[in-house]
């Protein structure tokens, strides 16, 4: 017979190594990001001799040089813009399009979504050409709504299989009596199937808002005018062919990490609550 | 859920309105014809270059507007997209090969500058170093079936050399003001170095680029221009004993140790770092590294040197020539204006403000009796220099990737010279057979 | 009056169908045309010729199919190592452990950082020359100073050091999704397990497992394809291709677009690489639905 002191002792050990592994990993997370945010308050010289995490001089300067050199006012707005606009067009015709091909029943359904499938697969190499040239002939080259329908296509394939994975995981039932009170699909798509589908619309959510804050190649190519590009392209003037301004770069990728890990954190929350009878009511 | 669809559409709104009062106050940059429009992707420069278009403007009144776009890699692929939807700016630089340049001109994006070079004797030419020009050059017959002409003006030269940190030096007993000559002077040192357990040469060999220069550095000391030229035209086998004597150089810096341990996975940024910080005895990299260093360590004491010569029988031979270039868009309805402007920016007191701001080598020769003194030391080299651009033949480029990665192999101990030599000629005589067909 | 509800079935998929065909379809077609031909991607002439850039690939082409083997070897590591970190890790906050919110938030920092930063700071933390060297000098301390070396420019670890790092920096996307996937298993069917008799280990057998089969499918698809497809990172940690110790497809691609200027080529490698993609994830899909099948 084991005593209730072995499984008291067992017990906590386990706790114990959880705890511990949890740390380690916790600690290799934190500490480039500490290293990025000391380095941004070192200068170019120091950077590379001062390795301690807490500079011995803070250089606060670098982050108003790094917003006014980078031009960071309006690039940040804009990239608020194109994230914001990319990631609700994306939920909306993801979601509908999954909710679609989990649901719904049509002719050609499958293979539709086999092809979304495979364009989520095949990279195409020479694409930014190919948008070039076709955006030039739609007359949507160097406008933000090229550029913001460009990257819903981009997000749109992992979105829906994302989406489409969990809508096939959830209970027909409250569909169902939904339907039988009288709702039509688009409504239950909308009352029924998204509360439902909330911890992973947030990860949706944070997965198209992290590659449309990060994209700057796109940007770049079918912009020509300073003021439609977003933050990122901003940010790769501090990273020259030759010359790297390390501390102003670290500034820089500090401010942008920023809204993003306010997203996250927003969103982090939608994806920790869970399917609770609650969740219907919202 | 309603939260956050009313948080993202107040965003939504707030960001749209904050969108058209911006871009609303700056849209009055329409094309008109008193206004140039350049693209670089030249970064470290763009400053000085936004400078020198406010001075322009205040001379003559015609507006020139700098669009830096940067990476290069993106720069290189948004001129070739605009290419292809045919909007390119009135003035743009181009990355790559002369094969590519060549294609550029084909596609009839790039106007031949040579009747403004001409002009008045060659008054604009003549302000150049050839070797600037050279790499704009397409003489006649070339093998790209360009007509003849000058297609580009260098707005600056560089050269690839050898660097030593005279601190390390005098901690290695050596004299800071004599670098080593010989490559056997060179080797010794290694020794030295592995000894104080100091970190050798460091470069940025993990881009391919840069171990491919210091090899043609060497053909060029051991064969000379001729031979080399007759491997790359297919007449000499890279499996001849003077190429194996190049690659078996790479085998000897191994051995010495006066290779910094790791070379071939280095960036060159990091290169710099470690010189910079008085980690590494050698570095080998471009005149561009005057500007990174002044940054990093404005302390660091360091000297200019040629690659240690490997054969006395033949100078040794540097990369260099034009670093960047300008070119005029063929189908700009600009184009006097823009060739004007690029006239004015390649005059001598632009020439000087620039390699000031930037420590860039001017391409002027006029202008380098005032520049900074460390760029002298570069630039006394330039004469020295030579370019695959200028040779008028194009090696494959898998025989480039292959020879490459092979001294990569070799610093790392994988492969011999005569094993990379055989594969690299492997890889020629396969392309030559493609091509013949 | 069956016209109808079909009609209104294909409005759901509809707006995608429009954005992807203009976006996608048309340029992918662009692109398998231009497979088929010899072009730099600058003469306005391009020239036909047929399947042979396809045959070149597969005949000619030894440096694509080691660099096709690299980053396979990559995703194996990706697919077992990253995964299980993410499982785990998910597993773990998703139990009532203390300080959890605080794990939750940290593990997604990696995804976050841009690559330079993970790039720079990796490079400290592993090498000898510009670094603090610091996993040497554990080694070293706990007496293991024999394997202590440069890792990422000895080409026997490079490969796996790279993957390595590529896990840290993508675990936390496998550890959201599988959280998400955990955080919908109805908290009753544990407890009707509990009643059951059933242990921890038991629970997790016949509740969690058969319920996150689905999700953990979708991990692995993703994250083969987020590492295939990866070469950021590694141009950060050794700048390139290292002696073709550490190319992978995109870098082949890369190099035939912009080092040879064989754009007609490049699309050639895309398609192909696509192909090989498409392939393994189909036999994974098809795995995952034998595999719930029999649970």
């Amino acid at each position: 017979m084991k005593s209730s002191v072995y499984y008291k002792v067992k017990g906590v050990s386990i706790n114990l190594l959880i705890n511990l592994f949890l740390i380690s990993v916790a600690i290799t997370c934190i500490y480039p990001l500490l290293w990025m945010v000391s380095a941004s308050f070192k200068t170019q010289e120091t950077i590379f001799t001062d390795f301690s995490l807490i500079p011995r001089h803070f250089h606060f300067g670098n982050y108003a040089r790094a917003w006014m050199e980078g031009g960071f006012g309006r690039n940040f707005l804009n990239s608020i813009f194109y994230t914001t606009s990319v990631v609700v067009g994306i939920i909306i015709i993801s979601s509908m399009a999954a909710y679609g091909f989990s649901r719904l029943r049509f002719p050609g359904r499958n293979i539709l979504f086999f092809i979304f499938m495979a364009a989520m697969m095949i990279p195409i190499p020479g694409s930014f050409v190919a948008l070039y040239v076709l955006l030039n002939k739609l007359h949507l080259r160097n406008t933000p709504v090229g550029y913001i329908l460009c990257m819903i296509n981009v997000g749109l394939s992992t979105s829906i299989f994302l989406l489409k994975t969990f809508f096939d995981k959830m209970p027909k039932e409250l569909e169902d009596a939904a339907r039988i009170d009288g709702c039509s699909k688009l409504g239950i798509w909308w009352h029924v199937a998204l509360p439902l589908a909330k911890p992973v619309l947030a990860v949706v959510i944070v997965f198209n808002a992290l590659n449309v804050w990060n994209e700057y190649i796109l940007a770049l190519i079918i912009f020509d005018s300073r003021q439609y590009m977003p933050l990122q392209v901003a940010l790769q003037t501090f990273q020259g062919e030759f010359v790297t301004n390390y501390p102003l770069l670290m500034a820089g990728l500090t401010i942008t990490a920023l809204p993003i890990i306010i997203v996250y954190l927003l969103m982090q929350k939608y994806i920790v609550k869970g399917v609770t009878a609650g969740a219907l009511v919202g | 859920m309603r939260r956050l669809f009313c948080f993202a559409s107040v965003l939504l709104v707030f960001s749209v309105l904050g969108f058209i009062a911006l871009s609303g106050c700056s849209s009055q940059t329409a094309k008109s014809a008193n206004t140039i429009t350049v693209w670089h992707w030249m970064t470290d420069r763009d400053p000085a270059f936004q400078e020198l278009a406010k001075k322009y403007t205040q001379k003559t009144g015609i507006k020139v507007n700098f669009e830096l776009y940067a990476p290069s890699d993106a720069y290189s692929q948004k001129v070739r997209a605009a290419a292809q939807g045919q909007t390119l700016p009135d003035i743009f630089g181009i990355l790559g090969e002369k094969r590519d340049f060549a294609s550029f001109i084909k596609a009839g994006h790039i106007l031949n500058l040579t009747s403004y070079m001409e002009e008045g004797q060659g008054a604009w030419k003549n302000k150049f170093f050839s070797k600037a020009l050279a790499v704009n050059e397409f003489s006649s017959g070339n093998i790209y079936g360009v007509n003849a002409g000058i297609y580009g003006a260098p707005i600056d030269v560089m050269a690839i050399e050898m660097l030593y940190n005279k601190d390390l030096f005098r901690e290695l007993g050596l004299n800071p003001n004599r670098p080593p000559e010989t490559f056997a002077e060179f080797i010794d040192i290694g020794k030295k170095i592995k000894e104080k357990n100091l970190q050798g040469l460091v470069s940025g060999w993990g881009e391919l680029w840069m171990i491919d220069c210091l090899a043609n550095d060497y053909a060029f000391n051991i064969m000379g221009k001729d031979k080399v030229i007759a491997t790359i035209r297919g007449d000499v086998p890279y499996t001849d004993p003077d190429w194996i004597k190049v690659f078996t150089l790479f085998k000897e810096m191994r051995d010495s140790g006066v290779l910094v341990e790791g070379v071939v996975t280095m960036v060159n940024k990091t290169a710099e770092q470690l010189f910079a910080s008085n980690k590494a005895v050698f570095a080998f990299n471009g005149s561009w590294c005057l500007n990174v260093y002044k940054g990093m360590n404005p302390k660091l004491s360091y000297g200019v040197m040629l690659p240690p010569k490997a054969s006395q029988a033949r100078p040794m031979s540097i990369w260099g020539g034009a670093g960047s270039s300008f070119m005029v868009n063929a189908r700009s309805k600009n184009q006097e204006e823009a060739v004007k402007f690029l006239k004015w920016l390649t005059d001598k007191d632009q020439q000087v403000y620039l390699a000031d701001t930037t420590f860039n080598l001017p391409s002027n020769k006029e202008a380098l009796s005032k520049i900074p003194p460390i760029l002298t030391e570069f630039a006394d080299d330039v004469e020295l220099s030579t370019h695959p651009n200028t040779w008028g033949v194009s090696e494959f480029p898998a025989v480039i990737e292959t020879l490459d990665k092979g001294l990569q192999s070799i610093v790392i101990g994988e492969k011999t010279p005569e094993q990379v030599a055989s594969e690299a000629q492997a890889v020629k005589e396969r392309e030559l057979a493609k091509k013949r067909r | 009056m069956r016209i109808k509800p079909t009609l209104e079935n294909y409005t759901f998929v509809l707006p995608a169908v429009i954005i992807f065909s203009i976006f996608y379809i048309i340029p992918f077609f662009w692109v398998f045309q231009l497979g088929m031909y010899d072009w730099d991607g600058i003469l306005p002439t391009k020239t036909f010729v047929g399947l042979a850039n396809f045959t070149e690939i597969f005949l000619h082409d030894p440096s694509w199919w080691q660099a096709m083997w690299n980053a396979t070897y990559i995703t194996l590591i990706a697919l077992i190592f990253q995964n299980a970190l993410a499982f785990l890790l998910a597993w773990a906050c998703d139990r009532e452990i203390r300080a959890k919110n605080f794990y939750r938030v940290v593990f997604f920092i990696p995804p976050i950082l841009s690559e330079i930063v993970v790039g720079m700071v990796w490079r400290f933390i592993i090498n000898d020359v510009d670094g603090a060297n610091m996993v040497n000098r554990l080694l070293v301390s706990v007496g293991l100073g024999n394997f202590a070396h440069n890792w990422l420019s000895d080409p026997k670890t490079a490969l796996t050091t790279v993957a390595l790092v590529h896990c840290w920096k993508g675990f936390g996307w496998g550890f959201l999704i599988f959280l998400a996937g955990l955080q919908t298993i109805p908290r009753e069917l544990y407890e009707a397990a509990r009643v059951d008799g059933a242990n921890a280990w038991q629970a997790f057998r016949k509740v969690t497992v058969p319920l996150m089969i689905p999700v953990v499918v979708l991990v692995a698809i993703l994250t083969v394809l987020g590492t295939m497809q990866a070469f950021v990172l590694i141009i950060g940690l050794v700048g390139g291709e290292f002696a073709g110790h550490t190319s992978v497809p995109v870098l082949r691609i890369l190099a035939s677009m912009r080092g040879s200027s064989r754009f007609g080529y490049a699309c050639a490698q895309g398609i192909t690489f696509g192909m090989v993609l498409v392939i393994i994830s189909f036999i994974q899909y098809r795995f995952s639905k034998r595999a719930r099948q029999i649970t």
